[in-house]
């Protein structure tokens, strides 16, 4: 790694101001993307203003019709939340199956989504169930809030201080996992929620996470694992690398898609 | 430098180091405990898994600066004098390792799965081990250990 300076923000105004008077700062959430990247010098930020003492971005909080999540909550939190098993357990299985024990100790779903890496979960999780990004200027609508592979229209010195999640109907989530680090090869959640369907993919888009119209207009007339099945996905855009083709991934959608379409029920 | 203080296995530590510090070089480097292992560095292994705060975590991907203030447990704390932890008797009995390299981070993850459950079943200690990789025993020993490990623990 590369020298910097590090500093713990008591506060969301503190992190704020310590980024701002930073050459080049970099919020830290939970560290299992920064951290590796910085050891493997692919970022050298001067300063890292480290997230996890601002208590009021930790928790998790019962709306009725939705459910809040803290920035910082952890995978583990959210895995092992009643609230978020009996209201949206699409999400706590979710949550329950990214990276590995030790991971989900430490990742943050605010640095999940902050990151937009494009093999990972909770991208899925936002655009299908239709979440708002909650941050210290704005709200942003699920649909605009990702821009591309490790981008979100997130400013520079703008901080993600919690999800809300609208309460689904019914939503499933599927993946394919990558037997070495537990990233998707292909993702899939399924959601209806207020009558809307919609379908999100992840893990195969060279875009990164996105959603697939052809299934959504599918099961939108016909809820059904089969309807799902039955969309042939084109590989345009796909990702072709060591672990799957582009042609692979694209027939891996409409599997996992109707495998999430099962597990909603 | 600044200042990094924690509880190591018990005993209150301090030291300055840079802040790109990672926890396992804080451990290692400036306290001797080389226990735990670095085995991969990009933190799909689990050698260098220790407990922060009664949690288990990968140390090669934790700054020292965020251990400040924690309580620490790593392998070197478990045993009480020559007599070894239950789990780490486990191990020896059931023959749970071969090179070892990935031992001291297998009985610092098991130790937090009997934790949240004391009873796990054989799939469960499986999926637990999802972060812990070991090149030698193709798992089956380390498996048993753990059962018997947890079998111990339960007294």
């Amino acid at each position: 790694m590369y020298q910097f300076n590090y500093q713990k923000a008591g506060s969301q105004d503190d992190a704020v101001s310590a980024l701002s008077s930073a050459e080049d700062g970099k919020f830290l959430a939970g560290g299992m993307t920064l951290i590796p990247t910085l050891k493997q010098r692919l970022a050298q930020p001067s300063d890292l203003v480290d997230l996890s003492g601002i208590n009021d971005m930790v928790g998790i909080q019962d709306g009725g019709d939705s459910i809040t999540i803290g920035a910082m909550t952890r995978h583990v939190d959210v895995a092992n939340s009643d609230v978020v098993g009996s209201k949206i357990p699409a999400l706590q299985h979710l949550a329950s199956h990214i990276g590995d024990p030790q991971v989900r100790n430490r990742g943050t779903i605010g640095g999940s989504i902050a990151n937009n890496d494009p093999a990972a979960d909770y991208p899925a999780a936002v655009l299908a169930l239709n979440a708002t990004v909650i941050t210290n200027k704005r709200e942003f609508a699920a649909d605009d809030f990702f821009d591309g592979m490790f981008a979100t229209n997130l400013e520079e010195d703008e901080l993600i201080t919690a999800i809300r999640f609208p309460v689904p109907e019914k939503a499933g989530y599927a993946k394919f996992p990558n037997p070495a680090s537990r990233y998707a090869l292909v993702g899939v959640m399924v959601a209806q929620t207020g009558g809307e369907t919609r379908v999100s993919v992840t893990g195969a888009g060279q875009d990164g996470v996105f959603r697939a119209s052809d299934i959504e207009s599918a099961l939108s007339g016909n809820w059904s694992a089969e309807a799902a099945k039955g969309v042939k996905m084109s590989d345009d855009g796909l990702n072709s690398d060591i672990h799957a083709s582009a042609e692979y991934r694209a027939h891996l959608i409409s599997v996992m898609a109707s495998r999430a379409v099962d597990a909603a029920g | 430098m600044p200042t990094v203080s924690m509880t190591v296995n018990g005993k209150s530590v301090s030291a300055e180091v840079e802040p790109r510090t990672l926890l396992v070089q804080y451990l290692r480097e400036h306290l001797g405990l080389t226990g735990t292992h670095v085995g991969c560095d990009t933190s799909q292994c689990g050698a260098c898994v220790v407990h922060v705060n009664g949690e288990s975590l990968k140390s090669c991907t934790m700054l020292a600066g965020q251990a400040e203030g924690a309580d620490v447990t790593t392998i070197e704390g478990l045993a009480n004098g020559d007599d070894l932890h239950p789990m780490q008797e486990a191990f020896r009995e059931n023959h749970g390792l071969q090179c070892g390299f990935c031992t001291p981070g297998m009985v610092m993850s098991a130790l937090d799965l009997v934790k949240q459950n004391p009873d796990p079943s054989e799939k469960e200690v499986r999926e637990w081990l999802e972060g812990n990789l070991c090149r030698c025993t193709g798992y089956h020993n380390i498996v048993k250990s753990i059962l018997a490990g947890a079998e111990a623990l339960r007294g």
